[in-house]
């Protein structure tokens, strides 16, 4: 089973984007759940959603404590929520952030952040560029699809063009295939 | 045809699926997705020969729908918390004049203090009602059991109300199978009511009775819910045959054969608790579970077999009788009633507390060494409680309770579970 936690805050996509990750892989012909962290939320304040993928039919009821992926939609909730509580050895990060891990000062939350695998995507800058809002979701699950494999992109193009009506379906389309490839260009990088 | 969907939305359609023909509701959460997804339905027109009414109120929206069943036709409604307490005297009602109604309860915690999270106080509060009560474990059985729920209210005519955790199943996008409308439709006749207010052949429903004869319309209640004992499994069974997949019936064993430790519970909890066994099994502990489907009626004679060659039971509920403990466990209790073995209560999940692996591990493990209380709190910060009482038997005018709890916690916003 892969747990996915996304953090975020109150109109960030936090919940929408737990919901793409299950609809791709369910099109995958996966098992998967998502589900918010039933704050009463509102625009701005600290929210968190989860996903789990596995090959076989999903029981687990409990918040995702243990993830094996976080995707951080927003970096200034560093300094307010415990995000890397319960992180599993060699997760993978994804942070929206136009700065590495370094000048995002994240050695001071994470203990033995090096253990993990973090990226800075910039996604509010793509989703600007994209879909003309500041919705970091998607375009952190295109990305969230080039570094872990455990979706693929066409299966998560194919979640964005069922949840959105058509031109704002293909200009989500457009962020989450920028974020793929600037993601996989950087992840070569890391392998070259 | 398989789906990725919520919860709410699954229960949606699947009461679309059964042609309902008058729905009335008023929003709450964490039910509303359900009646907003079927009343865009109704306004698509994908869900013909229904109106859906607005109303003021929940009591309304009960009200409505006893006018609407007693009228003759198929009438739905939903909702949560607050709302069923305000629905209470229709709710009394609807059950005592014989009405077919269906309701899901998207279950949640009952203030104050206010919470708009998971527990089952609320479909408890109303469990001597009259209703028919089903407790779903999934989605997929959030999903089947309306559709049985509305032909088992109509064979014995009475109210069935489904419940389903609010957030944990509402809220939820997980796979489930949404059947046919042809399937539906050959599983479930329309409606005949065996009584109607029609304007051709008046009657009264709904007449004053006095002490002649209150006592056997109440015997009737009761005997149509014994029925009902037998007809739960029987349509469950009828809709594994018609359906391809096992979904609701009295009671769910997991794992109890030669099992020293057995769980009992309601809801969506249950999944985690068969990881729980799982896990424990594989060490080599005797460990099982029972899923509680139909609470009213009370499966007394099968739990009994279910449960009568363990050492102990655990009930683990989501709801409190303030003062005494469990609910559930007396119903277990009685269905044991002359098996000598040791029998725990444990209030876990109220108001939305996460029920986590660790903690069910570390509690069925105390259990197996008998190490529990009679009734347990799961999960309780004894810290916090020590110093609410020794603040409230220093200061007279100590004030809210609540509040002061939440002083002491600090900001909570920083918790992962």
């Amino acid at each position: 089973m892969f747990q996915i936690r996304i953090h975020g805050r109150g109109g960030q996509g936090v919940v929408s984007g737990a919901e793409l990750l299950s609809v791709s892989a369910f099109i995958e012909g996966r098992h998967a759940q998502a589900f918010p962290s039933f704050g009463s939320e509102r625009m701005g304040a600290p929210v968190m959603a989860f996903c789990r993928i596995d090959d076989k039919p999903i029981r687990l009821r409990e918040p995702v404590l243990e993830p094996d992926a976080l995707i951080i939609q927003d970096a200034t909730l560093l300094h307010q929520v415990d995000l890397f509580n319960g992180l599993r050895p060699r997760a993978c990060i994804l942070i929206n952030a136009t700065k590495g891990a370094d000048e995002l000062g994240l050695a001071g939350f994470a203990r033995g952040i090096q253990q993990y695998r973090l990226h800075a995507i910039p996604a509010t800058d793509l989703a600007l560029e994209h879909v003309g809002r500041k919705v970091p979701n998607v375009p952190l699950l295109g990305a969230f699809a080039a570094l872990t494999g455990v979706i693929g992109l066409p299966s998560l193009l194919q979640a964005i063009r069922e949840k959105f009506p058509g031109p704002v379906a293909e200009r989500n389309v457009a962020a989450a295939q920028a974020a793929f490839d600037l993601a996989s260009r950087a992840r070569e990088a890391v392998d070259a | 045809m398989l789906k990725q969907i919520e919860g709410s939305r699954a229960v949606a359609e699947a009461v679309a699926l059964c042609r309902p023909q008058v729905i009335c509701a008023y929003p709450i959460t964490p039910q509303t997705h359900i009646v907003e997804g079927l009343g865009e339905m109704v306004k698509t027109g994908d869900l013909a020969g229904c109106e859906f009414i607005n109303v003021e109120s929940e009591f309304a929206a009960l009200s409505v729908a006893i006018g609407a069943s007693a009228a003759g036709v198929r009438s739905y409604t939903a909702t949560s918390s607050q709302g069923l307490l305000f629905m209470a005297e229709a709710v009394y009602n609807a059950a005592g004049l014989g009405l077919p109604i269906v309701m899901t309860i998207g279950n949640r915690a009952i203030g104050a203090p206010i919470n708009i999270w998971n527990d089952h106080s609320d479909s408890m509060s109303m469990r001597d009602a009259g209703w028919i009560q089903l407790y779903a474990d999934d989605n997929q059985e959030a999903l089947d059991l309306h559709i049985q729920a509305f032909r088992l209210a109509e064979e014995l005519s009475c109210p069935v109300m489904v419940c389903m955790d609010g957030f944990i199943l509402t809220h939820a996008y997980d796979r489930v199978d949404v059947p046919t409308q042809a399937e539906v439709d050959a599983y479930l006749p329309p409606y005949l009511p065996r009584q109607i207010l029609d304007p051709r052949e008046p009657v009264s429903i709904g007449a004053m009775v006095g002490p002649e004869a209150f006592t056997e319309v109440r015997y009737l209640s009761h005997h149509r819910q014994l029925r009902a004992l037998g007809l739960i499994p029987q349509l469950a069974a009828e809709f594994a045959t018609a359906f391809g997949r096992p979904s609701g019936g009295l009671i769910r064993p997991y794992r109890t054969e030669g099992a020293e430790t057995i769980v009992v519970a309601l809801g969506s909890v249950n999944g985690t608790i068969q990881e729980v066994v799982d896990e424990m099994r594989a060490e080599g502990t005797a460990i099982g579970s029972v899923s509680i489907l139909s609470f009213r009626p009370f499966p007394l004679a099968v739990l009994r077999e279910a449960l009568r060659h363990a050492k102990r039971v655990v009930v683990l509920e989501k709801c409190l009788a303030v003062g005494l403990g469990g609910i559930v466990s007396d119903g277990v209790r009685k269905s044991l009633s002359g098996v000598v073995l040791h029998g725990y209560t444990v209030i876990a999940g109220l108001g939305g507390r996460a029920i986590t692996r660790a903690s069910l591990r570390k509690l069925f493990e105390d259990a197996g060494r008998d190490e529990l209380q009679q009734v347990t709190f799961l999960d309780l910060d004894a810290d916090l409680v020590s110093f609410e009482l020794e603040r409230e038997s220093r200061v007279r005018r100590s004030g809210p309770t609540a509040e002061a709890l939440l002083r002491r916690l600090g900001t909570v916003a920083s918790r992962i579970g």
